[in-house]
């Protein structure tokens, strides 16, 4: 994917809650179609550190750019449309719980106006990728914690975006169906997808590393840090 | 003229695309629609407030356009006539109603000048004083009445009747009409401030209806955005339905107002001034006017409201 730009890239980004500074002074560049885990103890600034990337968050100081772009002077709308080249699955899955599952997962076509009768086939497929085939009209509330996040898993990729980030998303699940995920956004890298992925589990990053090439970063004292080649 | 011929087709093509917008706003997107869960109860009572806003506002309306008839027809007839009344001594009536009658046919500006017969006087009488009258016997002035035309000159006329008539009062009605018209159209003043008011209680209403039902929807709001809804389209779900829900209700309340207006009972020969609220001929388009406003009024009360609430969102 020999591309010279940046799908992501922190320039001196901190960000600090009320309190005090959690992330300070971190400078990244994530190139198309790279592997990324994010690691480091509960509560270091993971899930923060995503919403920085997909534009949730604001930095307190430093710079953040999407695709090339200054990210800090984004419209509302380009925040809207970036997010359709950021797929996220997010820890806490938020769902619309009137709407059964396979409208859930067609959602992000759905407002980005697109037809999505004409998606169908391909919304069937990706139920059946995360094996919730059988629970296409079931409502997000009947599902479990396993299912939920295999269901976001579905949703972030419905668009097929350059980026997906994923907060803990094997967090829920039994080691077969993490396995399973995994294989899934490999699969998506391999497709020349930029993937991040925020985890604490370090065999989730041992078996990673045997299937495509994978940089590891931590966050540990505010900094981001990228880790040993071993692990 | 090719020119203007251009021109308008470019505003056809403008209006058609608007309207192509309106159209669409009203019939909906059914995908876009779903995104918003369904609220029974809080639709079921914007529905009811539109509608009694709008039963209320064709009321106000109608008593607006009555007033405003009723001050017109009163200045018009009253306007345009005058009354002489001579009170004299038995002896001198007759010298000084022919003296009067004489000096009004040599005024210029006036239309005509009929002395009034002894059964006219009775029948204006007789609701008073009974049929019975022996008007030979009473004092009962002599009343001559004026038609003014173009340029009378009252002022000038009143002097020569003071001069050649001593018991001649010239009466041009302007002690009552004035402030009869006065009050007629404070009346059509305070119909219009009715109809403001409706306008903005609707406005508030829909706006209070709007913030709720947005705050209800917080999560679902947050949700959309994440997946990279952008606000219009947000919003346009939210201001879709109450768009249509005012709409709907006030078509309602207007069909019942203005069915009720039309069932009111009539009593023309009195001419009263409450029998005659209500529209007459094309008046009747008018109200139709009351649900569009509502429905105008729902779209921008809720876009507003949506936009205020989706900047809290990143």
């Amino acid at each position: 994917m020999g591309r010279g730009w940046r799908v992501i890239e922190l320039e001196n980004v901190a960000y600090s809650y009320g309190g005090g500074e959690l992330l300070s002074d971190i400078s990244l560049r994530l190139a198309p179609g790279s592997f990324h885990f994010l690691t480091g103890p509960s509560g270091a600034g993971k899930t923060t550190f995503l919403k920085l990337c997909y534009l949730e968050l604001a930095p307190t100081s430093g710079r953040v750019q999407l695709f090339d772009k200054p990210a800090t002077g984004f419209s509302r709308n380009e925040v809207a449309r970036a997010r359709r080249r950021i797929g996220v699955v997010h820890q806490d899955c938020h769902f619309l719980d009137h709407l059964p599952l396979a409208e859930n997962i067609a959602l992000p076509l759905t407002v980005a106006g697109r037809n999505v009768a004409e998606e169908k086939g391909n919304i069937e497929e990706l139920l059946r990728w995360v094996g919730l085939e059988k629970h296409t009209d079931a409502l997000p509330p009947s599902l479990s914690g396993g299912e939920r996040q295999r269901a976001a898993l579905a949703r972030a990729v419905v668009m097929s975006p350059d980026i997906v980030l994923a907060d803990e998303p094997t967090g829920n699940v039994d080691w077969e169906m993490g396995q399973r995920l995994l294989q899934l956004l490999v699969e998506l890298n391999k497709m020349g997808k930029t993937i991040v992925i925020a985890t604490h589990d370090l065999n989730l990053i041992r078996t990673a590393k045997s299937k495509v090439a994978a940089r590891v970063l931590r966050i540990a004292k505010r900094r981001l840090q990228l880790a040993g080649a071993d692990l | 003229m090719s020119g203007i011929g251009g021109k308008v087709a470019g505003v056809l093509s403008a209006l058609k695309v608007r309207t192509g917008k309106a159209l669409a706003l009203l019939q909906g997107d059914g995908q876009a629609d779903r995104v918003v869960p369904p609220t029974g109860f809080t639709a079921n009572l914007t529905l009811f407030t539109a509608g009694a806003m709008a039963f209320l506002a064709v009321f106000a309306l109608a008593l607006s356009l009555a007033t405003g008839r009723v001050a017109s027809r009163w200045s018009e007839e009253l306007a345009r006539s005058a009354t002489l009344r001579i009170s004299a001594p038995m002896e001198q009536r007759e010298a000084q109603a022919a003296k009067a009658l004489e000096v009004l046919e040599s005024t210029p500006g006036v239309a005509s000048a009929r002395r009034l017969s002894d059964d006219e006087q009775r029948d204006l009488l007789a609701p008073w004083l009974g049929v019975d009258l022996p008007m030979e016997d009473l004092p009962v002035p002599v009343l001559i009445e004026v038609v003014e035309g173009e340029g009378l000159d009252v002022a000038g006329l009143k002097a020569r009747l003071a001069g050649e008539v001593p018991g001649a009062v010239y009466d041009d009605h302007s002690r009552w009409r004035e402030p009869l018209i006065r009050a007629a159209s404070r009346l059509r003043l305070l119909g219009w401030v009715a109809l403001g008011l409706i306008a903005a209680s609707t406005a508030a209403m829909i706006t209070l209806a709007a913030g709720s039902a947005l705050a209800a929807n917080a999560r679902v709001i947050a949700t959309l955005r994440l997946v990279g809804a952008t606000d219009t389209y947000i919003a346009r779900a939210f201001v879709r339905r109450f768009t249509q829900r005012a709409l709907l209700g006030a078509a309602v309340g207007t069909s019942l107002a203005m069915l009720a207006l039309a069932l009111l009972p009539r009593a023309e020969t009195t001419g009263g001034f409450l029998t005659g609220l209500g529209f007459t001929g094309a008046g009747w388009l008018l109200p139709l006017i009351v649900p569009m406003l509502a429905a105008i009024t729902a779209f921008w009360a809720t876009r507003a409201s949506a936009f205020r609430t989706l900047r809290q969102v990143t």
